[in-house]
């Protein structure tokens, strides 16, 4: 065989290789959601939506659970979204590069790889103690919104950087100050990004069970009336339908699980959307 | 609209520094108002840098010197008491690629004023399409000054930062090879503006094409950076006439005969 048919064979191997991977991913995804749809789907209805628990959880809806995860969706945003992009803009933007900023970038990224557990834990020392919050929806989101940080910082700090440098120069020379720069120019360039990484940030919060489980959640509660009371959430609904329900309910359990993806889902095909119809306005 | 005769400059003994680095040495040289002065000299020979100097844009990356003394107008520039951010609406700066901000047309003329406190629509306006015109542009986007800058061509796009330039009234506008990412039409239709733009206002032009400084200017710089270990240097700088056709140097003549760079 000749080297130029060794080499193409090779590549048709490894492209084959590769495809069957894809394959694979995207073949459990397919069936995740197909079977999650399958199993869920049917449990849903406006009653199911709108109503509250009923019979030791067995019937009735999820009304509140669904939006004990809204408030706490919204509590995590309101503490992770402001601290996280500051911190992002001042990193990218004004801190010196040193040995102290580079040692933060790295507690930043260690802090994205904590297990969520260890939040959970955190969040209930520190907010659920020592601040006496207590058990609730504040206590809860400021334990997502720990977990939540890492990622805005992030995700602020590299769609900063991406605004090219003869963007800010312009400015610059025009006799704008570096805050107006960066306010006028850099930031509304940035905040495609910005918007949706946050948002897949906050999404992925939604999901979470752990951080929760100490600081905020309630195996049954009424819909919270401040934020200082215990709640029910979606993730850990379903955690203990699954595990400590009186009487077993699966198509209460598959229904949460469906409400959870679905709504989570929903709320990154539209922040992509959104990004995307950005990005086609702003080219460089 | 002819101004005072302001916007003069006067270099003495100039000198930038990165770090440990001399970049650019012992430069001395008057920019007079009201005139196009060239600066040329093969790529690495501190052009884009001294340019920059004049605008302070060399503050915005750490570690640079300036040695010697930059005067506007009889003033240090680098004086203490001098905030480059007001020096900049003076001196004014167009880039090399075409650098438009992501908004409408309009937005990026009405920014500087906007940034310096021109508040009213009204006055806005006015300076929006004064500099569309003085830029040469306002024909070709007087119907769509809601347009989104990034849909006008290069040419056009490089237009539209000299109007945005020109919005805050600078004395002086530096150019930094304005052109050379251009086609040439666009190129000529630049070289053009520049020509009108002249008597109202001091530009200094970087340029890598030698036709071009012998077109457009009146006087030309010519800096040479003779050895990697050495920093660039002026080698000559006089009226743009003489120096084409009766150099006084021999590294100029050999330089614009096209024997290097």
């Amino acid at each position: 065989m000749s080297r130029v048919r060794r080499a193409r064979l090779a590549e048709a191997v490894a492209k084959a290789v590769m495809g069957a991977a894809t394959l694979v991913v995207i073949g459990i995804a397919l069936f995740l959601l197909g079977y999650l749809t399958y199993r869920g789907a049917p449990s849903v209805s406006w009653e199911f939506l709108s109503q509250a628990p009923r019979k030791a959880m067995t019937e009735g809806g999820i009304f509140p659970v669904i939006m004990g995860t809204v408030y706490l969706v919204m509590g995590t945003a309101a503490f992770a979204l402001p601290i996280g992009i500051m911190a992002g803009v001042y990193l990218s933007e004004f801190a010196p590069r040193n040995l102290m900023t580079r040692t933060i970038r790295l507690a930043i990224a260690n802090m994205a790889g904590v297990p969520s557990i260890v939040y959970g834990l955190f969040g209930f020392a520190l907010f659920v103690m020592s601040l006496d919050l207590g058990v609730s929806v504040v206590a809860g989101a400021l334990t997502l919104a720990c977990l939540t940080l890492p990622v805005v910082i992030t995700v602020t700090e590299e769609s900063l950087r991406r605004i090219p440098l003869e963007l800010r120069q312009a400015s610059l020379a025009l006799g704008a100050s570096r805050m107006r720069t960066i306010q006028k120019v850099v930031l509304p360039a940035a905040a495609p990004g910005i918007v949706t990484g946050s948002i897949l940030g906050l999404s992925r919060a939604a999901g979470e069970t752990a951080p929760v489980l100490f600081t905020a959640v309630a195996f049954f509660a009424p819909m919270p009336s401040t934020p200082l009371d215990q709640t029910m959430a979606l993730p850990y609904h379903l955690y203990i339908m699954a595990t400590q329900a009186v009487r077993p309910a699966p198509h209460i359990v598959w229904g949460t699980a469906f409400v959870l993806v679905a709504g989570v889902s929903l709320i990154n095909v539209i922040a992509a959307g959104w990004r995307s119809a950005q990005r086609r306005k702003i080219k460089w | 609209m002819v101004k005072d005769q302001t916007g003069s400059f006067e270099l003495e003994n100039v000198s930038v520094t990165y770090g440990k680095e001399t970049a650019v040495a012992g430069v001395s040289m008057s920019v007079p108002s009201q005139a196009v002065t060239a600066l040329i000299g093969p790529s690495g020979c501190g052009k884009s840098t001294l340019l920059r100097c004049l605008n302070r844009m060399n503050d915005e990356i750490g570690g640079v010197t300036v040695g010697g003394a930059i005067l506007l107008d009889g003033a240090d520039i680098n004086a203490r008491n001098v905030d480059p951010v007001e020096l900049r609406i003076r001196v004014g700066q167009v880039f090399q690629k075409p650098n438009p901000f992501p908004m409408s047309v309009y937005d990026n003329v009405a920014y500087g004023p906007k940034t310096h406190g021109v508040r009213t629509r009204s006055d806005l306006d006015a300076i929006v399409e004064e500099s569309l015109v003085r830029a040469a542009l306002w024909n070709e986007v007087k119907g769509s000054l809601k347009k989104h800058a990034f849909e006008l061509s290069g040419g056009q796009q490089q237009r539209l930062c000299i109007a945005r330039a020109l919005a805050t009234e600078p004395e002086v506008l530096l150019m930094d090879e304005p052109a050379s990412a251009l086609d040439p039409i666009s190129t000529q239709q630049i070289e053009d503006t520049i020509a009108e733009l002249k008597d109202t206002v001091t530009i200094v032009i970087v340029t890598h094409n030698m036709q071009q400084a012998a077109r457009i200017s009146d006087r030309t710089a010519f800096m040479l950076r003779e050895s990697m270990e050495a920093p660039a240097t002026l080698i000559e700088v006089g009226d743009t006439r003489t120096m084409f056709t009766n150099p006084s140097d021999k590294r100029t003549e050999a330089y614009i005969t096209g024997r290097f760079g």
